[in-house]
């Protein structure tokens, strides 16, 4: 129990990363499974070489910016589609994690890290280690919240909501995706140094699957949590971080297979995303739809330029019949 | 002063289904001017406002707003000189976003969007004082989600953010065709009001031919990618429903009789 809220209010520092592209941009980015893994990665060999642990703590984040700059970038300027370009990023980072560590593992049992002093006050798996966690993850929450309501931060979510709206107030769309992208898989590759310092490793597998353990948060905490406005939401997405860790919890102490998480990872989004339009459902729970009505996006076609209804045409008709 | 000249705009080029959407258009419009935009069908009005915004860059021809050439910058570099309002009540503001948040996303219109509060003290006073001017009752509301706003709302709105940051040119677009004769009339209203208080130079596509000759101090209409009839002052203000129509009757019947004597 301690130990899944220990991992929820980790993990909550990566859910809110994906709140920020998936909720925020509107934008499913699975560069996640890479970023995650090469900010865990790049903490692990510079703490390894005794580098400061908060140092080696902010280059995680630093390493997972770059993988959302590079995603970032084949989708606007690219032109690829924002799943693949993720997918992509995916994909490339898996070698480059490898050639990170040098290996497919980096041990970090007598290296000193953010968690030693924790682990040697023998705080850690109690409730007062929560407690420390749990503020990290409202310190970034608050980071969060407080920048989604800047110019800077309007100008992103103006971004996911309306792109014709954002650039015609003079928001360059492509550029808020970018550092949208940027700051969302920092948080992801924060997440993974900090949860490599926590388990003691950092190995090629640990962010596999990762974007579904982060959707979930983000859906199945905002079902239940609401999403009224930024605050509210920003706050769901970490509660809902805790209850994914407490139901995987609940699936091992009932006997299920650690190499199972991963279906029920998958089956608990598809619940989460299919429940919500089932009417019966909204009508008895009043639960909120897992998909916010978004405006009208993209930029307009030629064909719409020429292809409206005409007042002229038809009154000149009308007048020579 | 906005200028336009020999801007040729064609889509599907090369194909059976090319479409000269604008042929050699030049037009020159005045600081403050008002010009109403109508024509047939496929005529380039549309195509002929999303030249000036940016949205399409066109095959030749040159752009010029107060002398500078625009011609290759793109929309939303242009955009802290253009103000636009488009047909779709839902286009022009962010739904999720509150009043005061949308406003200021607008009062941040070519200016560095950094990490300074979005909404301050000062800023939403000001927004409350320019909402008061729409009469809507909106100034009381500043932290409704614009989502939950009526079309005519949230066109009002719209119009509100494109005119009081103060761009130098309006660009509407078919702003009151998708709201019902009541609202339409509270946004043509609204937006006499607001043009004639900051006054930018203004172009307005209508397929309301009373709409156009009501508004504005310049009426053109377009036909097959071209300016066939261009009116203003006395004329403009003289002219009816009944000249428009045999004015593009006119058109109409000098083409078919070229393709009568092509033939």
């Amino acid at each position: 129990m301690i130990v899944a809220t220990e991992l929820g209010l980790l993990y909550a520092v990566m859910a809110l990363g994906v709140y920020l592209t998936f909720r925020i941009l509107d934008f499913p980015d699975l560069t996640v499974d890479g970023s995650f893994t090469s900010g865990g990665a790049t903490a692990a060999v510079l703490l390894v070489n005794n580098v400061n642990p908060f140092l080696a703590t902010a280059a995680g984040f630093g390493v997972g910016c770059i993988a959302g700059v590079i995603t970032g970038i084949l989708h606007t300027k690219g032109h690829i589609n924002g799943l693949l370009a993720g997918i992509l990023t995916q994909i490339g980072l898996y070698s480059i994690n490898l050639r990170i560590m040098g290996g497919a593992n980096v041990p970090l049992l007598r290296t000193s890290t953010l968690m030693t002093p924790l682990r040697e006050a023998k705080l850690l798996g109690t409730w007062s280690s929560a407690a420390i966690f749990g503020a990290v993850a409202l310190a970034v929450l608050a980071l969060i919240v407080w920048f989604l309501h800047t110019d800077l931060g309007l100008a992103m979510q103006a971004t996911g909501e309306n792109e014709v709206m954002a650039r015609s107030f003079g928001i360059s769309t492509d550029r808020q995706k970018i550092l949208g992208l940027a700051l969302s898989n920092g948080l992801v590759g924060l997440a993974g140094a900090l949860v490599s310092q926590y388990q003691g490793f950092a190995d090629i597998s640990m962010g596999i699957g990762l974007i579904v353990a982060g959707l979930a948060s983000v859906i199945i905490g905002q079902a239940i949590f609401g999403s009224r406005n930024i605050l509210n939401a920003a706050v769901a997405v970490a509660l809902g971080s805790v209850l994914y860790r407490l139901a995987i919890q609940v699936a091992m102490d009932v006997g299920l297979d650690p190499n199972d998480m991963k279906l029920m990872s998958a089956l608990l989004v598809v619940l989460a995303l299919v429940l919500p339009q089932w009417s019966v459902v909204r009508r008895i729970s009043g639960l909120r739809a897992a998909y916010r009505g978004a405006g009208p996006q993209g930029a307009l076609t030629a064909d719409e330029y020429i292809d409206d209804v005409d007042d002229l045409e038809i009154a000149a008709k009308a007048k020579g019949e | 002063m906005l200028t336009l000249s020999k801007i040729s705009q064609s889509f599907y080029r090369g194909t059976v289904n090319e479409k000269h959407a604008l042929r050699k258009v030049s037009i020159e419009i005045a600081e403050g001017e008002f010009v109403t935009v109508i024509g047939s069908n496929g005529a380039g009005k549309s195509t002929l406002l999303n030249v000036v915004a940016g949205k399409l860059h066109p095959d030749s021809g040159t752009v010029t707003i107060e002398g500078h050439d625009v011609t290759r910058l793109s929309d939303h570099d242009r955009a802290s000189m253009i103000g636009r309002v488009f047909q779709d009540p839902r286009a022009g503001t962010a739904p999720e976003l509150t009043i005061e948040e949308n406003l200021a996303i607008a009062y941040t219109r070519g200016k560095a969007r950094g990490l300074r509060r979005g909404v301050t003290k000062h800023r939403r006073d000001l927004f409350a004082s320019e909402l008061a001017t729409l009469e809507q009752g909106l100034e009381s509301r500043l932290k409704t989600r614009v989502a939950t706003l009526s079309g005519g709302q949230r066109q009002a709105l719209s119009l509100l953010m494109a005119t009081f940051s103060q761009p130098k040119i309006l660009l509407l677009d078919e702003h009151t065709a998708a709201l019902d004769p009541q609202r339409a009339a509270l946004v043509v209203r609204l937006t006499r009001e607001l043009v004639e208080r900051h006054r930018p130079t203004t172009l307005m596509v209508t397929h309301n031919m009373e709409q156009a000759l009501e508004l504005g101090d310049r009426l053109i209409m377009m036909h097959d990618g071209e300016i066939v009839v261009d009116v203003s002052g006395e004329r403009k203000a003289r002219a009816t429903v009944a000249d428009l129509l045999s004015a593009f009757e006119e058109v109409r019947g000098a083409e078919l009789s070229d393709r009568t004597l092509l033939g």
